[in-house]
């Protein structure tokens, strides 16, 4: 048994979902979806027993490029992150109708097959195609099922699909010269690589694009917010549960042990840049009207505090920066989960026109306030472990960048609190708000319960995903 | 050579059957024929032979590329099928033209000597003079076939006239006796100038920037099966000689001159990327290969799509994909993925045949001609991408009836080649190793 079961399950999956017809089509998904769950954790038992499910074979012979799936701790974390959301997700879209949805669902699948495999690959080519493939179903999910003005979403949609194609072909361009000199792009055979610093740093530069605009970092995040809008709530999900944490695990695992001397050279900058992102992110999600863009714009300050905390290069920083995407990205398609619920009854996304919800509805408020508080990393959540981790991480490296850095817990609680008390408390709303049904409030309990289980008690993820990191650690302190 | 006289004679038979009232079976007819002949030709995969003192010479290279050129015939034969519907008495003529055609592209991938390669590139260009008027009712047909005549007729004459200067230099036509000669250290100039000027017509042919003013009238003025037919047949025909010329003809002198390097900046199209092997003809053959297959492909997949929608309509506009995505969502989807292989994304063969030519170019030591290919087809994906929003963001306007079940089968197939190469790129990039 190796991890290309997974990627098996969902690619047929994906076929069976757009076989199956419009009206199977959701349960067909699910059904693929937590079967991918069950698998992974089974293969993670096999792990965690010591046996070897990586999978490689060659699959071209000149340029010479394997199929190879390594699976380490940090991918298996990757990985649980990647197929448990799916299912969520896909769970999550059941109160909704959506047209021609075995394409839909079909789509889902598909992302998720292709977000597998950028968690799995060890080879940069394989690693590379479903980096690019990934972007496919997103695309297609944001402009055919997406809401608002039709115009105005192909333009954001153009534009976030052709901003993220330039940003990966730059990386292209680097593992090509890299396959110049190593004759394989095998991360290990790349690892072995000496290159000088001039070379580290254009490497780095390259892969820093692609990543800078699927993270988000500023000045690179412009295509987000609009997207998260436009998008159906499924496609935001996928965007910022998911597909995000494909570009900050990519640093980790690519970006860093292949260019270290750059990214010991110039680690302030990129720390700066990140912290820029937390403190902006922070501001401009102050000034926000719509539910989905306060969300973005948090999320981008978020993922400025993660990114940040990899770029420090400790065992802290990254350990924290793991733990905390893993977090985020519960916590995020929770909230954009709850925008999804509230649009469902009120058909808006603006948080003037909510208000009064509370009287209604005291059980799915409460459900709301925990998660704007796991958001801000209250303790006893899962997010308090992860930032706690990050800032840790950035003190030791300067304590500035963690006071600076801690802003985001400040302002965070700031925009969320404000938000929720403008939708959620004052006057009992004239509109009815319907009480959630057994579908929304189970969805929102397995994430609320997955972030305090971790919140209080992380250490089988801590444990799961440090010696790979310590690995890469070593991978990027062997030169000094 | 087989190759050749089988084609020729399934060409004659297309006439006879003309005389014989058999219109109705001539496309499935042609489409066994060309099978056979395909068949034939995969037999002599493996062997090197000249016939009729050297005229004709039939290696790897010819072998393969001939192959490639008959599948896309085929391709194009059965889309004519449907396109000929109400032009029955007809078909023969336009059926038989398509194999001529054939004949001509398989010689100019197997020539020993200029004069065969001549007569091949005439075949070839006479075949597409005729298709691109075939519409003789249509002043745009009459005028799109008149223009490619004078122009085409130019570039033939400068082709011979570089041919001539090449004899004058060695006093030989062969090329085996031409490239032993040009090794010698003492060469007239005559020699490199007729290089060029060969070059020069070949890029004409394939309208490669700057030569190229006369594509976009051509293109749009000709019947839509014909354009189909140049822009991927004639083309890669076209682009497998001039690799085939100059790598037969020792390739040294012309890079002497950086005429190589000027075109491959210039060519900003996928003739372009095409002419980028040219800069490292002793390795890139297999790559060529695989970039013209790809690119064929998808085309053709493309191509019968565009031949369904636009069928009856008296243009091409972007307006008629106006919500194929619902009307039609399996051709819309054919359609996208083969613009997506176009615009090299990966999985489909486009990727790879992208990123094959451009690690090889690269190794050569052209870092910065590639990052201008990048940027490039960063900016090919906006164009490619208007299409498809086309297709899915707007409302159609108008029913489709009926469902041609030979454009099915040709774009289907067209697209799982293409897919398949790109799941197992070896295949073919091997071939020619």
């Amino acid at each position: 048994m190796n991890v290309s079961l997974i990627l098996i399950i969902l690619l047929v999956g994906a076929f069976a979902t757009f076989l199956a017809g419009d009206k199977l089509a959701s349960k067909v998904a699910l059904f693929f979806g937590l079967a991918a769950a069950g698998a992974s954790i089974v293969l993670l038992n096999h792990y965690n027993l010591g046996e070897n499910i990586s999978f490689i074979n060659q699959w071209i012979t000149q340029p010479n490029i394997s199929f190879a799936l390594k699976a380490d701790g940090l991918s298996m974390a990757m990985l649980l992150l990647t197929t448990v959301l799916t299912s969520i997700i896909i769970f999550s879209s059941f109160g909704n109708d959506y047209k021609n949805s075995k394409s839909f669902y079909a789509l889902i699948l598909f992302m998720s097959f292709a977000m597998v495999g950028t968690f799995l690959a060890s080879d940069g080519l394989l690693y590379y195609i479903f980096w690019e493939l990934s972007l496919i179903p997103i695309y297609f999910i944001a402009l055919i099922w997406g809401n608002g003005d039709a115009e105005e979403r192909k333009k954001a949609v153009v534009k976030f699909f052709i901003y993220t194609l330039a940003g990966s072909l730059f990386m292209l361009v680097a593992f090509v010269y890299m396959y110049q000199n190593a004759g394989s792009l095998l991360l290990e055979d790349l690892y072995k690589l000496n290159l000088s610093a001039t070379e580290q740093l254009w490497i780095f530069l390259a892969f820093f694009l692609a990543y800078a605009i699927k993270i988000p970092l500023i000045p690179f995040h412009t295509w987000q917010a609009s997207v998260y809008q436009k998008a159906p709530t499924v496609g935001t999900m996928l965007l910022s549960g998911i597909m995000l944490k494909m570009g900050l695990y990519s640093v980790i695992r690519w970006q860093l042990p292949l260019a270290p001397l750059a990214a010991k050279e110039y680690m302030y900058i990129f720390i700066g840049l990140g912290i820029a992102g937390v403190i902006y992110g922070s501001i401009v999600a102050l000034k926000q009207k719509d539910l989905k863009k306060l969300l973005a714009y948090s999320s981008l300050a978020h993922v400025g505090l993660i990114a940040a905390g990899t770029y420090t290069l400790t065992l802290d920083g990254l350990r924290g920066a793991v733990l905390q995407m893993i977090a985020h990205g519960f916590v995020v398609v929770g909230l954009f989960y709850v925008a999804e619920i509230i649009f469902r009854r009120y058909e808006t996304r603006v948080i003037a026109e909510m208000g009064g919800i509370r009287a209604q509805t005291p059980k799915f408020t409460s459900m709301f306030l925990i998660l704007v508080l796991a958001s801000v990393a209250l303790p006893s959540t899962f997010n308090f472990v992860g930032e706690f981790t990050v800032l840790y991480g950035l003190s030791q490296i300067n304590i500035w960048f963690a006071i600076l850095g801690g802003t985001t817990i400040i302002l965070g609680a700031y925009y969320m609190l404000k938000m929720f008390q403008h939708s959620m408390l004052g006057e009992t709303n004239t509109r009815i708000f319907a009480d959630v049904t057994f579908n929304e409030g189970a969805t929102l309990v397995i994430i609320i319960a997955v972030l305090f289980f971790f919140g209080m008690y992380p250490k089988p993820i801590i444990d799961l995903i440090t010696p790979s990191l310590q690995e890469i650690l070593t991978q990027i302190n062997r030169i000094n | 050579m087989n190759t050749l006289i089988a084609i020729i004679g399934l060409g004659v038979l297309c006439l006879l059957f003309e005389i014989f009232n058999l219109r109705k079976a001539i496309v499935p007819i042609t489409i066994i024929g060309l099978l056979g002949v395909l068949g034939l030709t995969i037999s002599e995969f493996n062997s090197t032979e000249s016939y009729y003192n050297s005229m004709i010479v039939v290696s790897k290279f010819s072998t393969t590329f001939s192959c490639l050129f008959i599948v896309l015939t085929i391709f194009l034969v059965a889309l004519g099928h449907n396109f000929y519907e109400n032009l029955q008495s007809k078909i023969s003529d336009f059926i038989a033209i398509k194999v001529f055609l054939l004949a001509g592209a398989v010689a100019m991938v197997s020539f020993g000597n200029l004069a065969m390669f001549f007569l091949g590139i005439e075949v070839l260009s006479i075949s597409l003079y005729i298709l691109a008027a075939s519409d003789r009712m249509n002043l745009k047909s009459n005028e799109a076939g008149m223009k490619y005549f004078l122009m085409g007729s130019f570039a033939s004459g400068i082709i011979l006239f570089g041919i001539c200067l090449i004899y004058g230099a060695m006093g030989s036509f062969d090329v085996s006796e031409i490239s032993a000669l040009s090794q010698s250290a003492e060469l007239p100039i005559w020699f490199p100038i007729g290089i060029v000027l060969l070059t020069i017509g070949m890029l004409f042919k394939v309208a490669a920037v700057p030569f190229h003013f006369w594509a976009p009238d051509v293109y749009e003025g000709s019947p839509a099966l014909t354009t189909a037919l140049m822009s991927t047949l004639a083309k890669v025909v076209a682009m497998a000689t001039l690799y085939k010329l100059l790598s037969v003809m020792n390739a040294d002198v012309s890079e002497s001159f950086n005429v190589k390097r000027m075109l491959a900046f210039s060519g900003v199209s996928h003739a372009g990327f095409m002419l980028m092997t040219l800069l490292t003809l002793s390795t890139s053959a297999g790559s060529l290969l695989y970039y013209a297959s790809a690119y064929s492909l998808s085309g053709i997949a493309a191509f019968s799509v565009i031949l369904y929608v636009c069928k009856n309509r008296n243009n091409e506009d972007i307006t008629n994909f106006h919500g194929l995505g619902k009307t039609n969502p399996l051709l819309a989807a054919i359609l996208t993925a083969a613009l997506l292989s176009m615009a090299g994304i990966p999985i489909f063969a486009g990727f790879f045949a992208k990123l094959v030519l451009f690690s090889q170019t690269i190794q050569a030591g052209y870092l910065a001609l590639v990052i201008v290919a990048v940027v490039n087809s960063v900016i090919s994906v906006g164009y490619y991408f208007k299409l498809i929003l086309a297709m899915y963001t707007k409302e159609s306007n108008e029913e489709r009836k009926g469902t041609p079940v030979i454009i099915y089968a040709v774009a289907v197939i067209a697209i799982v080649l293409n897919i398949a190469l790109g799941l197992f790129p070896s295949l073919v990039l091997d071939l020619l190793a």
